[in-house]
C-alpha cells in the first residue's frame, strides 16, 4: 500500500465525487452524509503519512512514477518532503472540516456544491503532491474551475463579480507562470537533449542569470497573485467576502498556500541564481513588509467583519514570504510552520464569521457587540481564533511569526524592525474587532436571542484548536520534519552555507549580496 | 497510353474525394426518387454515412501506404497523399459526419429540410480535399471554389429567414473578392514560373531573389486571398456575420471544416518545400505575427460584449485563427505540428460549442441569444456540464483538449524566441476566459428564462457524446492524438 499511497490520497475525494453524481439531487442529507464521510475518508487515509514519514531522508518520499505523456516528457510523478506533508494534512483536514461547516449553510443545489468541494480537494493535494511540472500546472488550473462555481454559485451579492474577478487574476497569473515553464522546459532540452517536465531533471538546467531572471519573474508573476503579495492581493478581499464560509475557508486556509508553496518548490530550487540576485530579493522582502503593514492597517479601518479577516490574509501571507525571501532556514522552517498556522487559525476565524452570519445574515461590526453575554462558548472559541491568529504564545501563531522575525533579522535587521510592527497592528486590530463584537453590553437588539454554538458547530472547531494549541506548546516534531527539506532548499540557493567553518552568524548578518559572495568563496 | 493519364497510382490518390462526389450526386438523384416527403429525409443520413465510410477507408489505405512507402503523388505532380493530407481530411470527414448526423432535427425545426443540404456538405467535403491534397495552382484554386460554392450556398439554406439571406450574400461579394484577389496571386505566380506545379513555382520564386517587386506582389495578393479564408483580420468582416446568419449547423462546419481547410491550404502555400513562399519568410514573417495579434485583437476584445453566443463564438473563432497563426509565425516544427493539434482539438470542442447552440432551435425559438441558453444546467444538466468542457477547452484550461493546443503555440513561440508575442498571446487567454464565462454564468447562475426542452435526437446525443468525450480524452491522454498530429509533418 505504501507505494500507492498517495494516489489513493489524490483519488478518494475523486471517487467520492463519482459516487455522490449518482445520488438523486433531490435526497440532501444523504449528499451532505456521503460527502462528509467522503472528506473524512481522505482525512484518515492521509493519517498514515504522518506514521511512516521517515525525518531527516533526503529527497522525496512515497515517490511513485510512470510516464502519461512520453512525446512530451510527462510523467505522473507524485512524491512528497516535509513541506508537502505539512500542506497535504493542512488540505485534507480543512477539507474534512469545510464539509462539515456547509452543513447548514447550503441548502440550494447542494449536490453541486458537494460535488466542486471534492473535485476542488483533489485539485489542491495534486498542486501539493506534483513533483512534475506539467501535472502541477494542471492541478494548478483545475483549482480554479470549482472555485469560481463555489463563490459565483453560493457567494454573497456581488458573488459573479468577485468569482470572474478570482479566476481572471489567478489565471493571468499561471499563463505568465504557464511560458516560464516552458522556457526551462525548453532551455533543459537543449542542453540534454531529451523533453522533460520533472522538477528533478529541469533542475540540472543551467541558465544564464539574465534569462533565470525573467523565468523568475514569471514565475513570480503566477504564485504572487495566488499568495497574493502586495500589489497583486486586490482580488482577495472580494473573493473572500462573497464566497461561501466553506469557500472562504478553504480559500484562506489552503488556496493561498499553492503561492507560497510554490515559491519554495519550484521557484527557489529550480532558479537559484535568481533566487539569490540581490536585487530580486530585496523587492521581494520589500513588497512583503510593504503586505505586513499595509494589509495590517487596512484591517485597522474596516467595517466589514469578513473583509478585516481577509485583509489580515495579506498580513499574515507577508510574513510568509518574508520568511521564504530571508533566504534562510529559520525564514524557510518558519514561512512553513506559518503558512499551517495561518491556515489553522484564519480558517478558524471565517468559521466563526460563518457562525454568526447564519444567525443574522450581516456582517457588519457596528451591528453586532457585547456578544460574549448570549453566546459564552462562541465567545471563547472566538477568543482562541483570534488569539492564535495574533501570535499570543503558547498558541501557533506565536511559533510561525517568531521563527520568520528571527530568519528575517539574520538576513537584515531592517526587515524584521518593520516586520515587527505587524504583530503589533495585528494584535491591535484583533484585539479591538475582539472589543466591538463581543465584549461591553448587548447594545443592538437582534443580538439578544441569538442562539449559542450547537454541537455540530463546536465540533468542527475542536480538532483545529487542537492542533493550534499542539503547535504552539510542543513545536518541535514540525520543525524536525521540516529541517531536512530546508536545508536542501537552502543548500540548493546558498551552496556551502552550512559546511562553512565560519559561526554561521558572521555570514547570515550581512545583507544577501555579501552572503551569495561568501557563498561562492 | 491511357495509363499515363490515369494510373492506378492516380486513382490511389484521389478515391476519397471521387466517393465523395459520387455519394453527392447520388443524394441528389435518390432524394427525388426515395423521398418525397420531408420527413423521410433523414435516411439520406445513410448516404452521408456510407460515403465517409468509404473515404474513410480511402484514407485508411492511404495511411497505411504512407506510413510504409512515403508520400505518393499523383496526376503528374497536380496532387500529393502525405502525412499531412491524411491528417487534415481525417479532420474534414469527423466534422462533416458529426455535422450532417446532427443537422435534420434542426433543418426539419427550421422547416427547410432538403436533400441537397446533404450534398452540398459532401461537395464541400471534396473541394477541402483538394486544398489539403492538391499540389497545383489550379487544383488548389478548383478545390477552394468547390468548397466555397458550397458553402454559399449552405449560408443562405434558411431561405425564409432575412438573417440567413443577409449572411449568404455577405459571405457571396466578400468571398468572390477574395477568390479574385487569390486568382490574380496565382496568375503573378504562373507568370514567373510558367507552370502552375508548387514545386516549380517554388523554385522559380527562390530562383528570384527577396525582394523582387513580382514576388512580392504574388505574396501579398495571394496572402490577402488566405487571410481572408481564414478569417484572419483585417479580412475577417465577413464572419461574424455569415456565422450568425447561417443556419447554425452550417455554421458549426464552416467555423471548423472550412478553418481547417483554409490552414491546411496557407500551409501548402507557405511552409515546407515546395511551398512558393517558404522562402519569403524575413518578408511575410513580422506581417504576419501582426496580423496574427491583430486577429487575437479583434476576435478577443469583439468578443466580450456580445449578447448573441453565436456572434460571441464567431468572434473567438477569429482569435483562435490567430492562434493558428502564430504557430506558423513561430514557423518552426513544433510550430507547425501546433497548427495540426490545435486545429485537431478545435474541431472537437468547437463543434461541441455549436452542437449546444443547435439543440437551443426548436420549433419557434431560433435560440443563440444569451437569455436562452440562461438556467442550462437546471433545465438538462448533461447539456450544460458538456458545454462547460468545451468552453473550458477552447479557454484553453486543462485538462482539456484546448490546453495542447494552447501549449504547443506558446511553445513553438518560446522555441523561436518569440517572447513578446509568446506574453501577448497568454495575455489574450485570460481575457478569452472573461467572455467564454459569461456564457457558464448564464448556464449556471442565472435564472431559466425560456422552459421548453432541447431539441435533442439520436444524431445528437451521439455527436455530443464524441465531441465531449474527445474533448477530455485528448486533453487527458493525448498521446496518441500527439503522434497522430506529428504525422502530419511527413511531406
Amino acid at each position: 500500500m505504501d507505494q500507492h499511497l498517495l494516489s489513493i490520497i489524490l483519488l478518494t475525494p475523486l471517487a467520492g465525487l463519482l459516487v455522490l453524481l449518482f445520488i438523486p439531487s433531490k435526497s440532501k442529507n444523504l449528499i451532505r452524509v456521503w460527502a462528509n464521510l467522503a472528506a473524512l475518508a481522505g482525512f484518515l487515509v492521509s493519517l498514515p503519512l504522518l506514521q511512516r514519514f521517515q525525518n531527516g531522508v533526503p529527497g522525496f518520499q512515497f515517490e511513485e512514477r510512470a510516464n502519461w505523456i512520453p512525446t512530451l516528457g510527462v510523467h505522473y510523478h507524485i512524491g512528497i518532503d516535509g513541506i508537502s506533508l505539512l500542506l497535504v494534512m493542512l488540505t485534507t483536514l480543512m477539507g474534512c472540516v469545510a464539509m462539515l461547516v456547509s452543513w447548514s449553510g447550503i441548502q440550494d443545489r447542494t449536490k453541486e456544491y458537494y460535488a466542486m468541494f471534492l473535485l476542488l480537494q483533489t485539485g489542491m493535494i495534486g498542486v501539493f503532491l506534483s513533483l512534475d511540472f506539467f501535472v502541477f500546472y494542471i492541478f494548478w488550473e483545475l483549482v480554479l474551475v470549482p472555485m469560481y462555481f463555489i463563490i459565483g454559485i453560493w457567494g454573497g451579492p456581488r458573488k459573479l463579480y468577485a468569482a470572474i474577478k478570482f479566476f481572471l487574476y489567478t489565471l493571468a497569473g499561471s499563463v505568465l507562470m504557464l511560458l516560464g515553464i516552458l522556457t526551462l522546459y525548453f532551455q533543459h532540452s537543449q542542453q540534454f537533449g531529451f523533453y522533460t517536465f520533472e522538477i528533478s531533471e529541469l533542475m540540472k538546467t543551467a541558465m544564464p542569470l539574465n534569462l533565470q531572471q525573467w523565468v523568475f519573474w514569471a514565475f513570480f508573476i503566477g504564485f504572487a497573485i495566488k499568495v497574493p503579495m502586495f500589489p497583486f492581493h486586490t482580488w482577495l478581499p472580494d473573493a473572500h467576502v462573497e464566497a461561501p464560509t466553506a469557500g472562504s475557508v478553504i480559500l484562506a486556509a489552503v488556496l493561498l498556500k499553492m503561492g507560497t508553496y510554490g515559491f519554495l518548490r519550484f521557484s527557489l530550487p529550480l532558479l537559484p541564481k535568481a533566487s539569490m540576485d540581490q536585487n530580486i530579493v530585496r523587492i521581494l522582502a520589500v513588497l512583503s513588509i510593504v503586505g505586513i503593514i499595509y494589509g495590517a492597517l487596512v484591517c485597522l479601518m474596516q467595517k466589514d467583519w469578513k473583509k478585516l479577516v481577509a485583509y489580515s490574509s495579506v498580513s499574515h501571507l507577508g510574513f510568509c514570504t518574508l520568511g521564504i525571501f530571508s533566504m534562510n532556514p529559520n525564514g524557510i522552517a518558519g514561512s512553513v510552520i506559518q503558512q499551517v498556522n495561518h491556515g489553522i487559525s484564519t480558517g478558524m476565524l471565517f468559521m466563526v464569521i460563518g457562525v454568526i452570519y447564519e444567525r443574522r445574515h450581516t456582517r457588519e461590526i457596528s451591528e453586532y457587540g457585547g456578544l460574549a453575554h448570549v453566546m459564552p462558548r462562541f465567545a471563547i472559541i472566538f477568543a482562541i481564533a483570534m488569539l492564535s491568529s495574533a501570535g499570543l504564545p503558547l498558541l501557533n501563531g506565536f511559533v510561525g511569526e517568531f521563527t520568520i522575525l528571527q530568519g528575517a533579522f539574520e538576513a537584515n535587521w531592517a526587515w524584521a524592525a518593520f516586520a515587527v510592527t505587524g504583530v503589533i497592528l495585528g494584535a491591535a486590530y484583533l484585539l479591538w474587532l475582539y472589543q466591538r463584537t463581543m465584549l461591553g453590553q448587548v447594545t443592538n437588539g437582534k443580538n439578544l436571542t441569538i442562539p449559542d454554538m450547537n454541537f455540530r458547530e463546536v465540533a468542527m472547531f475542536v480538532p483545529l484548536i487542537a492542533w493550534a494549541v499542539w503547535i504552539g506548546i510542543y513545536p518541535k516534531p514540525y520543525f524536525d520534519i521540516l529541517r531536512q527539506p530546508v536545508q536542501e532548499i537552502v543548500e540548493r540557493v546558498r551552496p556551502g552555507y552550512f559546511n562553512g567553518n565560519q559561526p554561521a552568524l558572521a555570514r547570515n548578518t550581512a545583507t544577501p549580496a555579501a552572503a551569495q559572495a561568501g557563498g561562492a568563496r | 497510353m491511357i495509363d499515363s493519364f490515369y494510373s492506378a497510382n492516380d486513382h490511389f490518390t484521389i478515391i476519397p474525394a471521387v466517393m465523395l462526389a459520387l455519394f453527392g450526386c447520388a443524394i441528389l438523384i435518390f432524394d427525388f426518387v426515395l423521398f418525397p416527403d420531408p420527413r423521410q429525409r433523414k435516411w439520406l443520413l445513410i448516404f452521408v454515412v456510407l460515403a465517409e465510410g468509404f473515404t474513410g477507408f480511402g484514407l485508411f489505405r492511404q495511411q497505411a501506404f504512407i506510413a510504409s512507402s512515403g508520400p505518393l503523388d499523383g496526376f503528374h505532380g497536380t496532387v500529393m497523399v502525405d502525412g499531412f493530407s491524411v491528417f487534415f481530411n481525417w479532420i474534414f470527414l469527423v466534422a462533416a459526419l458529426i455535422v450532417s448526423v446532427v443537422s435534420y432535427r434542426y433543418l426539419e425545426n427550421a422547416g427547410e429540410h432538403h436533400g441537397e443540404y446533404y450534398s452540398l456538405i459532401l461537395f464541400a467535403q471534396c473541394g477541402m480535399y483538394f486544398l489539403a491534397t492538391g499540389t497545383d495552382l489550379v487544383t488548389l484554386f478548383v478545390g477552394l471554389e468547390l468548397m466555397a460554392l458550397s458553402f454559399y450556398v449552405m449560408v443562405g439554406f434558411l431561405r425564409s429567414e432575412k438573417r440567413s439571406n443577409e449572411a449568404a450574400m455577405k459571405y457571396l461579394l466578400l468571398g468572390a473578392f477574395s477568390s479574385g484577389f487569390l486568382a490574380y496571386g496565382f496568375s503573378v505566380l504562373y507568370g514567373i514560373a510558367h507552370s502552375t506545379r508548387l514545386t516549380e513555382v517554388a523554385a522559380a520564386v527562390a530562383s528570384r531573389g527577396l525582394w523582387d517587386p513580382v514576388v512580392y506582389l504574388a505574396l501579398i495578393t495571394t496572402s490577402v486571398g488566405l487571410l481572408f479564408k481564414v478569417a484572419a483580420a483585417p479580412f475577417h468582416m465577413w464572419a461574424p456575420d455569415a456565422y450568425e446568419g447561417a443556419p447554425t449547423t452550417v455554421t458549426a462546419y464552416l467555423s471548423v471544416a472550412s478553418k481547417a481547410a483554409s490552414f491546411a491550404f496557407l500551409l501548402r502555400l507557405f511552409y515546407g518545400q515546395m511551398a512558393p513562399f517558404a522562402g519569403l519568410r524575413e518578408v511575410w514573417g513580422p506581417i504576419l505575427a501582426v496580423v496574427a495579434v491583430v486577429t487575437m485583437t479583434v476576435g478577443n476584445l469583439a468578443a466580450i460584449n456580445q449578447s448573441n453566443v453565436k456572434r460571441l463564438l464567431a468572434y473567438s473563432s477569429i482569435s483562435h485563427a490567430g492562434y493558428m497563426l502564430l504557430g506558423l509565425v513561430a514557423g518552426n516544427e513544433r510550430g507547425i505540428t501546433g497548427i495540426a493539434v490545435y486545429v485537431m482539438v478545435y474541431t472537437f470542442m468547437n463543434l461541441g460549442a455549436f452542437l449546444v447552440l443547435v439543440a437551443l432551435r426548436r420549433q419557434k425559438i431560433i435560440g443563440d441569444e444569451m437569455d436562452d441558453i440562461s438556467g442550462l444546467m437546471k433545465k438538462s444538466p448533461g447539456y450544460a456540464v458538456l458545454m462547460l468542457i468545451f468552453l473550458l477547452s477552447l479557454a484553453g484550461i486543462p485538462p482539456t483538449a484546448g490546453f495542447l493546443g494552447k501549449y504547443y503555440i506558446f511553445l513553438s513561440l518560446i522555441e523561436a524566441r518569440q517572447y513578446t508575442l509568446a506574453v501577448i498571446a497568454t495575455l489574450y487567454a485570460a481575457v478569452a476566459i472573461y467572455y467564454y464565462f459569461r456564457i457558464v454564468k448564464s448556464m449556471f447562475v442565472s435564472e431559466l428564462r425560456e422552459k421548453a426542452p432541447m431539441a435533442t435526437s439520436f444524431g445528437m446525443r451521439v455527436a455530443l457524446t464524441v465531441s465531449g468525450v474527445m474533448t477530455l480524452a485528448i486533453g487527458i491522454y493525448p498521446e496518441p492524438f500527439l503522434r497522430l498530429a506529428q504525422t502530419s509533418l511527413l511531406r
